[in-house]
């Protein structure tokens, strides 16, 4: 046969940037981002407001002492870290359970290529939400205090610090859903060890053995840690809370990482 | 040109492909022979690098899948499973590829066409039949306009109009100068489809020849390949009770 090879010219190589545009519309064809997106929104602001509509003025030095209207309006973070993680969760175990991991890996070989490149799209919109909501939850929950209760400003000590550090433990939720997506590739079992992690665990500990263990889990960090403006007894500081928690995220999206390059895909 | 040399797969104690060494080229439909279970589709995931042999390797153009550069615009593949989400629209599913391989996004609607779904593009895949989800990995594997294309049983679900579609494309494809590998279990498709066949059974190479020098001896396609394949089907219906 004397056909000629048919060969395109190929200019360039496969990279984050192509690797990322990939997640990005993935992420946005799905309708179940944008949905799980605004619940957590809603959710997270009207948690907000009720907290703070129902938060009375202290009263008695100790009471004076220990009130933290930033901690009350940050409610949310519980319900949104549900939403977010499992999310994350879905962005990996969906693709296991169509088979479309198939479809990105033929276009995206170089699997930590793809899982960075999912681990950045989705951490940064967790992120972009997750600091909007905190900051408008915050405001709005602000204007809902009763005219007798003293009001938290983003100007006053520490407040700004627990605002933002709120929002990032979103995204970092997000990417520890992501991870253990990776880890486990069943949407069931990768909220099952979600949820074990973030809420059953760390219940079980304080239960048990008190703060001493149950501080470094992620949510304690979040409620005890990160969102407060008054150090809370027993927990960790916030800056020592938010290094645990970026610890814990590297680590599971590298055990993630290492389990998506040596398994069959 | 894609090149198997000594791909060995085992799962747990079974061996799923045993050796297999061969070539594939340009300018021809390779269909690629074998009954259920013989190794089919777990060569062609190695090809891909989706699935890690546990011994030989496997280049397409000379490199391993993992080293193209535009993997997507050198390989089109169709497997046999479902590659895609079932709350993406067709539309959607193609734009990220697209995305993903750099390619312009105009060919979306291009392959949308080619394959017959631009009229349900918009439509969650979830809710394609059989057919409607083969068309859509078919368009896939063309997005990136290819010079190889890997197809895992193509004609899954497709109507007679259909099958006749795929046959005359995967030899339009093949006259440009593209390597076409095709896999199948059906014989008489491959009759008409396939220049050149490689026959696999229980994951070794039985034959690797052309249609013509198969049937030369008078023989149906169909009684050469019972003949080559003989006990090496790995599930058999029947026999004594």
């Amino acid at each position: 046969m004397t056909t000629t090879a048919y060969a395109p010219a190929l200019t360039g190589h496969y990279g984050f940037r192509a690797a990322a545009r990939m997640e990005w519309i993935k992420l946005r064809t799905l309708r179940s981002t944008s949905w799980a997106l605004l619940l957590t929104v809603v959710g997270m602001i009207a948690m907000g407001v009720v907290t703070m509509a129902n938060t009375k003025a202290p009263h008695g030095a100790s009471k004076v002492a220990s009130f933290d209207p930033t901690n009350n309006v940050l409610a949310g973070v519980a319900l949104g870290q549900l939403i977010v993680g499992v999310l994350g969760v879905l962005v990996v175990t969906g693709e296991y359970a169509s088979g479309t991991i198939r479809a990105t890996l033929a276009a995206v070989p170089d699997r930590r290529l793809a899982l960075t490149a999912k681990a950045a799209v989705f951490g940064g919109l967790a992120l972009l939400v997750g600091e909007s909501v905190t900051f408008v939850a915050f405001l709005a929950g602000r204007a809902a205090l009763a005219a007798d209760v003293p009001h938290p400003s983003l100007g006053d000590p520490d407040v700004l610090r627990a605002v933002l550090m709120s929002g990032a433990y979103l995204a970092m939720v997000g990417l520890m859903g992501i991870a253990i997506g990776a880890i486990t590739r069943h949407t069931a079992s990768a909220i099952g060890v979600f949820v074990g992690i973030t809420y059953v665990l760390p219940a079980l500990l304080a239960g048990t053995t008190g703060t001493a263990v149950a501080k470094f889990f992620p949510t304690m960090i979040a409620g005890n840690s990160l969102a407060v403006t008054v150090p809370v007894d027993g927990m960790l500081s916030p800056w020592a809370g938010f290094v645990v928690l970026c610890l814990f995220t590297a680590a599971l999206l590298g055990t993630g990482g290492r389990l998506l390059v040596r398994r069959d895909a | 040109m894609i090149e198997a040399r000594g791909l060995t797969k085992r799962y747990g104690g079974t061996v799923a492909v045993d050796e297999l060494s061969f070539r594939v080229r340009p300018g021809s439909v390779t269909g690629f022979l074998g009954p259920n279970g013989s190794g089919k589709s777990t060569t062609l995931r190695m090809l891909m690098g989706l699935d890690r042999p546990d011994a030989g390797h496997a280049t397409i153009g000379g490199r391993p899948y993992a080293e193209l550069r535009w993997p997507l615009r050198e390989v089109g593949a169709l497997l046999e499973a479902r590659t895609f989400h079932p709350g993406r629209s067709a539309r959607g599913h193609l734009a990220a590829l697209a995305a993903g391989g750099d390619i312009d996004p105009s060919r979306v609607d291009v392959v949308l066409e080619t394959v017959g779904l631009a009229s349900v593009a918009g439509r969650r895949a979830g809710s394609f039949s059989l057919g409607m989800a083969q068309r859509l990995g078919i368009a896939a594997a063309l997005l990136g306009d290819p010079a190889v294309l890997l197809l895992d049983e193509p004609v899954n679900g497709l109507d007679p109009e259909g099958v006749r579609w795929i046959r005359e494309l995967m030899r339009s494809l093949a006259a440009e100068g593209r390597t076409v590998l095709l896999s199948s279990h059906l014989i008489s498709e491959m009759a008409l489809t396939a220049d050149h066949l490689l026959v696999i059974g229980r994951g070794r190479l039985l034959a690797d020849t052309s249609v013509a020098e198969l049937t030369a001896s008078g023989r149906s396609l169909e009684e050469a390949f019972f003949a080559l394949t003989g006990d090496a089907a790995a599930y058999q219906a029947g026999g004594a009770r």
